[in-house]
């Protein structure tokens, strides 16, 4: 059979083709052991004998945040914490127990600890206890013999030494949960922190830096011996702020007790100086864990420290919203800015009546006395004639009803109603009514103070369509060129108009009759324009009616009015836009125009084109550094 | 020659229980078993000088696998021949059971739980491929391995397995197969150049192939081409593999003397890296004669191979060593940072059941191979056609 044997010949020849093949990767695996074990001996030997060679991940410090003069917001301290290497303890739990002996560690302290040693892998340390004091890391260091595994580590920690007043804008630090990770090595540290909320974990990526390691010489009792190689990484960008903090400190303690909020920005730039929210929470206590019963007074606060009301609080806007009705109603050219209406103290509209906010009546009132005296029937009757959808759309143009992607997370869009959405979302059609009612700002409208403030600045500006922003800089390494101011569009509005409106605004303020009269700047050569607002929190009945309205004071705070005011100043050239809601305040007038006509003047004064502003500057810098 | 020829038996292979004890080769059982004695004092090192929790198990578990691997050498190869395709066929099937409900067992589903035992369906495949390609060629003419068309079919039988095994996912299981398989492809006599084409469609798919591998998966391969990618995670067992290993020099540090692995930072000292451990002790004198003994084993299965009468026997036989071989090749190059991080056992050495039951079936079937080695087989596997 020569097909049988010739197939017996191939499978023999190939056989031994095979097995050369074989024989040569044996031969490389040989070749190989002699390298490793006869020519590279000394080098593994040295490696290996009692000594081992420990790879350690050295986190990079955290970039600093800075104000806008380059006064440290958030900054490292040094942390001593005890670590535990699961591999290296001999039994973990006979060593955490000897550990307790030095610091006292409840027993839901040592499970979590067990806990983290088994999913972590085994060479990677766990956090026992952080922030110890010299005391603890004494003696721990003394009783290091009859704690296997266990070491002292200097990390950092990070602090912030404003403490409340910048929570909601920087946010704060914690630990890296489950979902957090990436891949990233450097988040498997133990005890590494990154950005939750606020600037932190908007810049999160840039403070954190990148990773470098270490090549420790470590002996069999895990003490190390000398550092081999270094591979220093890069440390976390410095990330500064447009925010001026004495400004923002000035600003948050004129807010005092109240559940209020304050921006100020720049009107061409769009630079925010001021984000005050209060009240704060001090996020010291987030970057070193907060307790359950610490956390349970944050949440359950009725005033909210943990919201950042200025992007995130929607109100009402009240009056505050009466210039864009204005402004729909001029550029359509419904009325003139001469259109008179009577104010009798309340309108009809089919079976309802529309009440003023002054019950005898302001009379005959044109647009700019409308503006001034804040004349609700006023803007009953303009509203009206205009439209909810084209009242709508130029509040939208303003920048109100949706979110103006400021560089910090949590931002809310507000509501800006018109027919369509109400279709949507209510699947029922417009009503005049609402009409009337949105035009004072009220019903489903709801705005944040930041969207309030960056209608103002648009108003201030001539109509350019300006953008709130906090980060100034990002600076890695020697590189650090501010950001470029970004060029805005143009609302396109016509700018007579516009100078209408600003005029009412002017008066509001200025004029004797004008409902912010009181909160005029005291110097004169800069004029404030601004706008009060006051928005209904609950519905008023018509039995109340009858019977006379409540006054504030007499209900309880939950059911008081929310106070507005927003303003630029100054008239002639305008630098700043502001607005401030105090919830549950009461009148725009009387509790938030006061605020801002302080912040403003603070804000003037500490303008750097002002008269002597520069040298005073420079002062409170300095001081705040050295505080 | 190795094995000692002790006259033909009957060409019709009808023989008695007693006649094909006599033709076993204990020669073999008894260096598989010095191997195997070998792995047993290394796991009592890697237990600190315990026989528990891994040398008492491992014994028993040889034990049992030799009672097997006799028990599958006497049975007549034209049954497995037979039988080849069922198997092939069983072994499939479990793969696809144990894709859609297998257990969740080292991050991968490779179990299939029978209440009372495990299986693993991919270490079945391992013999399973090997009858069935065997199978396959024993009955190919020489003009037709020179067929594409012929040779479809059976490249079939090994991408099917293949893909199934990645998805698992155990890249390590499927390099193995399609390996090993290449190897047979390449004994029953396929040119070489068809092979080039096959290597040149692959290289082309790796761009494909990579996005179908887990993250993990993808880690270990970026790792190894660069260790300093991942300092403290794979490229750590790599590192401190190679310490261990360095360090033992030519004489090694003494039995129970590895201080690398005994003092606990040698990963997975019992099983992948149980050769590490090894070398650590023994030095490369130690390394050295541990290769021998497995070049001898292998040598073995040439023998066999080629004293067989039949295709199928030869290719049976040589399937087996070359696994064999895949094996000890891919792990020791691996812990000496020669390949990748893929989890392969060394063979009789690593601690671990399956992998063992399986080694000791396939050679059940080589030494089967050389009981029947003069047995007359038809194209089907019955004796009397030809």
């Amino acid at each position: 059979m020569s097909r049988q044997a010739d197939r017996n010949k191939v499978f023999s020849r190939r056989a031994t083709l095979l097995a050369g093949g074989k024989l040569l990767l044996f031969t490389a695996l040989a070749g190989r052991m002699y390298y490793l074990q006869v020519i590279e001996r000394e080098k593994f030997a040295t490696l290996a004998e009692e000594n081992r060679i420990s790879l350690r991940l050295l986190a990079p410090p955290r970039g600093r945040i800075l104000d806008r003069f380059g006064v440290p917001l958030a900054i490292n301290q040094e942390n001593y914490r005890m670590l535990l290497v699961p591999e290296q303890a001999t039994d973990i739990e006979a060593t955490l127990e000897a550990a307790s002996e030095i610091i006292p560690l409840s027993d839901h302290e040592k499970t979590k600890i067990l806990r983290e040693a088994k999913r972590r892998r085994s060479f990677m340390p766990v956090t026992v206890r952080e922030n110890l004091t010299w005391n603890d890391v004494a003696r721990v260091e003394l009783n290091a013999a009859d704690l296997p595994g266990c070491m002292i580590d200097v990390g950092q920690s990070r602090f912030y030494p404003k403490a409340d007043r910048f929570s909601h804008v920087l946010g704060y630090v914690s630990v890296v949960s489950e979902q957090d990770l990436t891949g990233d090595p450097l988040l498997e540290l133990p005890g590494f922190r990154i950005g939750k909320a606020g600037v932190e974990r908007v810049h999160d990526l840039a403070l954190r830096g990148k990773g470098g390691n270490t090549q420790l010489e470590v002996n069999a009792l895990g003490r190390v011996i000398r550092e081999l190689a270094r591979n220093e990484g890069q440390p976390g960008a410095e990330v500064r702020l447009t925010i001026d903090a004495a400004l923002q400190d000035f600003a948050y303690q004129r807010l005092g007790e109240q559940s209020a909020s304050c921006v100020v920005m720049d009107v061409h730039s769009g630079q925010v100086l001021v984000m005050a929210s209060a009240p704060g929470y001090d996020p010291n206590a987030f970057a070193q864990g907060l307790n359950a019963e610490q956390w349970k007074d944050l949440i359950q606060h009725p005033r909210t420290p943990l919201l950042n009301k200025c992007i995130a609080g929607q109100y009402a806007p009240g009056s505050t919203f009466k210039m864009m009705v204005a402004l729909a109603a001029l550029e359509h050219n419904v009325v003139s800015p001469d259109f008179n209406v009577h104010c009798s103290g309340h309108v009809e509209l089919g079976n309802s009546v529309f009440h003023c906010w002054k019950k005898e009546g302001h009379g005959y009132v044109d647009m700019l006395r409308g503006i001034m005296h804040s004349c609700d029937v006023y803007f009953y009757e303009i509203a009206k004639r205009v439209g909810i959808d084209r009242i709508a759309d130029m509040a939208k143009r303003f920048g109100l009803g949706n979110t103006l992607d400021i560089d910090l997370a949590g931002e809310k869009p507000g509501l800006v109603p018109n027919r369509e959405w109400k279709l949507r979302n209510l699947r029922s059609a417009w009503s005049q009514g609402e009409t009337l009612v949105a035009g004072i700002g009220q019903g489903y409208m709801l705005t944040t103070p930041l969207q309030l403030a960056a209608m103002t600045a648009r108003i201030a500006n001539g109509g350019i369509a300006v953008r709130p922003r906090l980060t100034y800089e990002v600076a890695t390494g020697h590189e650090s060129a501010p950001l470029p101011t970004p060029t805005y569009p143009s609302i396109q509005i016509n700018k007579a108009n516009l100078a209408i409106v600003r005029k009412g605004m002017r008066m509001v303020v200025n004029e004797p009759g004008g409902t912010a009269l009181g909160s005029r700047l005291p110097n004169p050569n800069w004029i404030m324009c601004g706008k009060t607002g006051t928005a209904q929190v609950r519905r008023i009945t018509m039995r109340e009616r009858d019977t006379g309205v409540k006054k504030n004071d007499e209900l309880p705070w939950k059911e008081r009015d929310h106070a507005l005011f927003v303003a630029y100043a100054p008239d002639d050239d305008p630098k700043y836009a502001i607005a401030v809601i105090v919830e549950h305040g009461g009148g725009g007038s009387a509790v938030a125009a006061p605020i801002a006509r302080d912040v403003m003047m603070e804000t003037l004064r500490r303008d750097p084109v002002s008269e002597g502003a520069r040298d005073r500057f420079a002062y409170s810098a300095e001081k705040d550094r050295a505080g | 020659m190795i094995l000692e020829p002790r006259g033909n038996m009957r060409r019709d292979g009808n023989m008695g229980i007693g006649e094909k004890l006599w033709h076993v080769s204990w020669s073999l059982v008894a260096l598989i078993s010095l191997v195997a004695g070998v792995g047993f004092f290394m796991l009592y090192s890697a237990a600190d000088g315990s026989m528990s929790p891994w040398a008492n198990k491992q014994i028993v578990r040889f034990a049992f696998g030799v009672g097997l691997m006799i028990a599958v050498a006497l049975v007549d190869v034209r049954f497995w021949m037979r039988q080849a395709y069922l198997i092939y066929g069983v072994a499939l099937f479990l793969l696809i059971l144990v894709d859609l409900f297998g257990t969740i067992g080292m991050g991968a589903q490779r179990w299939i739980n029978l209440g009372f035992v495990q299986i693993q369906p991919s270490e079945i495949m391992k013999i399973a491929l090997v009858l069935a390609l065997a199978r396959y060629f024993h009955g190919a003419s020489h003009e037709d391995v020179g067929r594409p068309l012929f040779l479809l079919p059976a490249l079939g039988l090994v991408m099917l397995p293949a893909a199934l095994v990645v998805v698992q996912p155990d890249l390590g299981t499927a390099i193995l197969l399609i390996l090993g398989s290449g190897a047979t492809f390449f004994l029953a006599g396929v040119r070489l150049w068809k092979f080039g084409i096959l290597i040149a469609l692959g290289v082309g798919a790796i761009p494909i192939g990579w996005q179908f591998l887990r993250e993990y998966q993808k880690n270990r391969v970026l790792t190894f081409l660069n260790p300093e990618r991942d300092p403290l995670g794979a490229g750590y067992h790599i590192t401190q593999s190679k310490i261990a290993l360095g360090s033992g020099g030519l004489f090694g540090k003494g039995y129970m003397e590895g201080t690398q692995s005994q003092l606990n930072y040698l990963p997975e000292k019992h099983t992948d890296f149980i050769f590490t451990m090894f070398s650590e002790e023994f030095g490369m004198v130690g390394g050295l004669l541990l290769l021998v003994l497995y070049a001898c084993l292998i040598a073995y299965g040439y023998a066999i191979a080629l004293r067989s009468r039949s295709q199928f026997g030869r290719l049976v036989a040589m399937g087996i060593t070359n696994i064999f071989f895949l094996y000890v090749f891919i792990n020791i190059a691996m812990v000496m940072g020669l390949l990748p991080v893929v989890g392969v056992p060394l063979p009789l050495i690593s601690y671990g059941g399956t992998a063992m039951l399986t080694l000791l079936f396939g050679f059940g079937l080589m030494i089967g191979v050389y009981v029947h080695r003069d047995v007359n087989m038809g194209r089907r596997g019955a004796s009397d056609d030809v």
